[in-house]
């Protein structure tokens, strides 16, 4: 743009058009939100002229934020998400509010969402992963330059995996949660979804930092990330934890991931195989931690003083009667069950078994990465065990859903950053990632690993073609 | 022949100048809802931030109360569903308080004895709830108010020491102005739990919880309406249910609210928008440091002057009193302080009281009250004539001797004049001087008073006395 090939107003025009051209089919975005005015960038901010799209859960002042759940039906925030006030300051522009996802994050299929599911841009029959679905597939699609995701066991990494873009998850407490509608407050992160690792580190430059305002966000500095775009990984140790490539795994998928850890041997990395013994209580374990929280998050969805409020006038229930008929009609399944398996975990005379166990497993889960990491920079896993898989062919199965995130949730666990980039196609034309993790605040080890490879390999530049005709 | 067995729950809000979590004002009085944000109205994507003043008087609460502060303490999720309650969780504190393992001592009638502190917790008051005849409104201007929660062990065995309990507890706290303890204002509440067991038995009776009292008069007597129901119960065979009991001010009883089966399950769990405090060593002698003398000790000091355990109770029920008090002791010249005490817990407290504010807020300094003193030890003036000038120097700040020489109200203790006046009284009221010379003493004191009234108080009623008595014998 400053060299004067792009301007902002030929980006906006750019992506509306494609918007307007595919976005019935892939249905990325649940509500586009006021038209973005192009800013030409002069010298003010990194990012200006440039639009960034929002996941549904990341509140904008003013502008609705739902998390694609009926019971958040019209709730417009009166605050700017600390994200998205950074990014305001960078001369990004709000645009694209917002992106579909699985109600309140709860899934790994944007299958979940009350606005309806989106499509993956490689194969409109199949889902785009979720639950930072929407962000994913209007990334790969072509209908959003960058997107902010939120990634709680795998919701940016997973989606990012089968549509063929890169996603990162920072490590916890890296990037501001304020603003962020929590699910579970101590795995979430945002986090970028983008085209390219550039891309993804220009958007981490501007997003990640301290916060005072979180109390769980990091006063660390924050380093140019675009400075670890090198390509050059000799000598850099990495390793394959033989936990992630047993059983459960597609062989398509595991030769694909194999090829792709002989590309990093061939760039001079030493790959070798590694343990994490307890990644087998990882699933367990999280969705223990991880619906306990939302249990509790989403008490405050109660019809008392926004969102959806059902049977107040004229009902005789009274007070119960409206919390329950309000919380009935608006939460989707997932979100009920959820909600209930949170309650169970937390109540007296399990509490114990559960929820205190799974803190103590959780912390064994942790030690066995800061291990790892003594010796090596960074880990290489399969995103997720399969490719994108066809729209509800595990909605009705939540077991089988869960372990679609097998490989991404044990990073959310242990607080590491992660990131996916894409690593190849099954021979059904289906994206695959790749997964990096490195120990806290190692983000630019990630950034260095992921743009050599990305250097190095074809992936990145082959886009989707979707059809714009009917059928 | 049953034992009460009572434990008491404090809850205080901190006078912090912002909320627990957020900056909210926690200003008392301001139109509903004008005092929210965010934070403290439970939005989604909001987080809380610690207030650390809020910290730094829960701990100073927790060390007055001789417990041991904690080096780390976390704060924990306490999960319930009701519409003053925003995000339908209490930030609060469950297995790591911030201090516990105290004590307070209470004086009782010939005796003192030590009560334990279990706990001392920080968490966040509730917002209000106002019903009208057809619905019911919420006023969250106090939700996300530092509340600090002290938790009694059960060694209160009465009514009365419960009573007595709640007042030290009171007094320390206002000695430490981390709270404006107002009952009336719900700055200052008191749960209690209560259960009966036979005289000399360890093992503890089926408990009730006690709400909704709302002074410490009513603590005490639903305390004893609680002692009457469950010992007549007890008496009766009847079995006791373990329950939640409302007083009832009007009816002067408790009616049940909830029982134990219906007791809600708050699934605790640790707060994680929260990290865990660490409270370091340097940090508590800090907070340490800042605690004033306490009632007791205040008490103490005040008794190494002579007054008695009555006495200097009564001054030093307020820091700010008992502050005033000894720096009047300090200064006072003589070595019997019993002239000055009276004064302080007479005139000045009497003025005090009708004017509703504190001695020390009279805008009376220790050094112009001492000089009022000299002049009425110095016989230069009568205690009538104290007192007069002392709502005098209140109403105008002016020095004792100045409004005492402008008025002349300095006492006449000149013979000579003395003499002249007494002479017109004898003359005026010969039947009374008879009477006294035929016997009747008491008709003296009426003379005396003539005298006085005569001299509108300033004549020293001594001299007074004994000239009359001379002239009589005449």
């Amino acid at each position: 743009m400053k060299e004067g090939k792009a301007t902002s107003q030929a980006i906006l025009e750019c992506l509306y058009n494609n918007i307007n051209r595919i976005d019935s089919k892939v249905k990325a975005y649940v509500r586009l939100g006021p038209a973005a005015t192009p800013t030409e960038p002069a010298s003010a901010g990194p990012l200006c002229g440039i639009p960034v799209s929002f996941k549904d859960n990341i509140c904008t002042e003013g502008l609705a934020t739902e998390c694609c759940s009926r019971i958040l039906r019209g709730f417009r925030p009166p605050y700017d998400a600390t994200v998205a006030r950074k990014l305001k300051a960078a001369g990004a522009l709000i645009f694209g509010i917002k992106t579909n996802m699985d109600e309140f994050a709860f899934g790994s299929s944007t299958e979940n969402s009350f606005l309806g599911a989106t499509r993956n841009p490689w194969d409109l029959e199949r889902v785009p992963g979720g639950s930072s679905g929407g962000s994913a597939a209007a990334v790969a699609a072509n209908e959003a330059i960058f997107a902010l995701g939120s990634d709680t066991g795998g919701s940016i990494r997973q989606p990012a995996s089968f549509c063929g873009v890169v996603g990162m998850k920072p490590t916890y407490g890296r990037v501001s949660r304020l603003g962020l509608i929590a699910f579970a407050s101590s795995l979430d992160q945002i986090g970028p979804i983008a085209k390219d690792v550039r891309d993804a580190a220009l958007l981490m430059n501007v997003i990640a930092g301290y916060d005072p305002c979180d109390s769980t966000s990091v006063d660390t500095g924050v380093p140019d990330y675009t400075r670890a775009l090198v390509n050059d990984i000799k000598g850099m140790k990495i390793g394959m934890p033989r936990e992630y490539f047993v059983e459960g795994i597609d062989p398509e998928v595991k030769s694909i991931v194999e090829e792709s850890i002989n590309k990093l041997r061939e760039l001079g990395a030493d790959c070798r195989e590694v343990s994490l013994p307890h990644t087998e209580y990882a699933v367990p374990v999280y969705y223990i931690i991880a619906t306990a929280e939302a249990s509790s998050n989403l008490a405050r969805f109660d019809g008392v003083q926004y969102g959806l409020r059902v049977g107040d006038k004229g009902g005789s229930g009274g007070l119960l009667d409206m919390y329950c008929r309000t919380r009935a009609e608006g939460f989707g399944q997932e979100a009920k069950r959820r909600i209930i398996l949170g309650t169970f975990v937390l109540s007296h005379g399990y509490y114990d078994a559960y929820y205190l166990r799974a803190l103590k497993v959780r912390t064994l889960i942790k030690l066995d990465f800061d291990k790892v990491f003594e010796g090596f920079d960074c880990i290489v896993t399969p995103t997720s065990p399969t490719a994108a898989f066809k729209l509800g062919e595990k909605v009705e199965d939540p077991l089988k859903m869960y372990l679609s995130d097998i490989y991404t949730i044990s990073a959310n666990l242990a607080g590491i950053p992660a990131m996916s980039i894409p690593c190849g196609f099954t021979k059904n034309g289906l994206p695959v990632g790749l997964q990096l993790l490195a120990r806290p605040f190692a983000e630019e080890t990630l950034f260095r690993a992921a743009y050599s490879y990305e250097q190095n390999t074809p992936w990145h530049k082959i886009r989707p073609k979707i059809n714009s005709g009917n059928g | 022949m049953y034992e009460a067995v009572i434990g008491l729950e404090v809850h205080l809000q901190l006078a912090t100048r912002t909320k627990a979590f957020c900056s909210c004002s926690t200003e008392f009085g301001k139109a509903p809802n004008s005092q929210v944000c965010q934070v403290c109205l439970g939005f989604p994507g909001a987080l809380p931030v610690l207030n650390r003043t809020a910290l730094d008087l829960a701990i100073k609460v927790g060390l007055a109360l001789n417990c041991s502060a904690q080096e780390h303490t976390k704060f924990d999720r306490k999960n319930y569903f009701y519409p003053d309650l925003p995000k339908n969780y209490q930030i609060s504190q469950y297995d790591l308080p911030l201090a516990r393992n105290g004590f307070l001592d209470i004086c009782l009638e010939d005796n003192s004895k030590r009560i334990g502190i279990r706990r001392v917790h920080l968490e966040e008051d509730a917002g209000k709830l106002i019903h009208r005849s057809d619905k019911s409104l919420v006023d969250f201007n106090r939700a996300g108010i530092p509340l600090l929660e002290i938790v009694s062990e059960p060694d209160i065995n009465s009514p009365e020491e419960a009573h007595e309990y709640l007042r030290e507890l009171k007094k320390i706290l206002e000695y430490l102005e981390v709270s404006d303890c107002d009952m009336e204002k719900g700055s200052l509440r008191c749960d209690a739990n209560i259960s009966l067991r036979k005289k000399g038995t360890k093992a503890l009776g089926v408990k009730s919880e006690l709400k909704n009292m709302n002074s410490f008069k009513a603590v005490r007597e639903a305390l004893g309406f609680e002692i009457t129901r469950q010992s007549q119960m007890l008496a009766a065979g009847e079995a006791l249910a373990q329950e939640t009991r409302l007083w009832d001010e009007k009816k002067g009883e408790t009616f049940p609210m909830r029982t134990k089966e219906e007791a809600q399950d708050y699934r605790y769990f640790p707060e994680p928008d929260l990290p865990l405090f660490v409270i370091d060593k340097d940090k508590i002698a800090a907070i340490k440091s800042t605690i004033p003398a306490l009632p007791r000790e205040m008490m103490r000091r005040l008794e190494e002057y002579g007054l008695s355990r009555y006495e200097s109770g009564i001054l030093a029920d307020f820091k700010q009193d008992a502050g005033f008090a000894g720096r009047c002791f300090d200064i006072y010249p003589h070595k019997n302080k019993k002239p000055l005490t009276n004064f302080l817990i007479g005139p000045l407290l009497s003025e005090a009281n009708s004017r509703g504010c504190m001695m020390s807020e009279l805008g009376i300094t220790p050094e112009g009250l001492i000089e009022l003193l000299s002049l009425l030890d110095e016989g230069k003036i009568s205690n009538l004539v104290a007192k007069a000038a002392l709502s005098e120097m209140i109403e105008t700040k002016k020095p004792a001797a100045e409004i005492i020489a402008k008025k002349n109200l300095m006492q006449i203790s000149d013979t000579a004049e003395l003499e002249g006046i007494i002479k017109d009284v004898i003359k005026e009221n010969q039947k009374s001087a008879d009477d006294f010379r035929s016997g009747k003493g008491g008709a003296l004191m009426f003379l005396v008073g003539q005298v006085m009234k005569k001299t509108a108080g300033k004549a020293n009623p001594k001299a007074v006395q004994g000239i009359l008595k001379e002239r009589l014998k005449e």
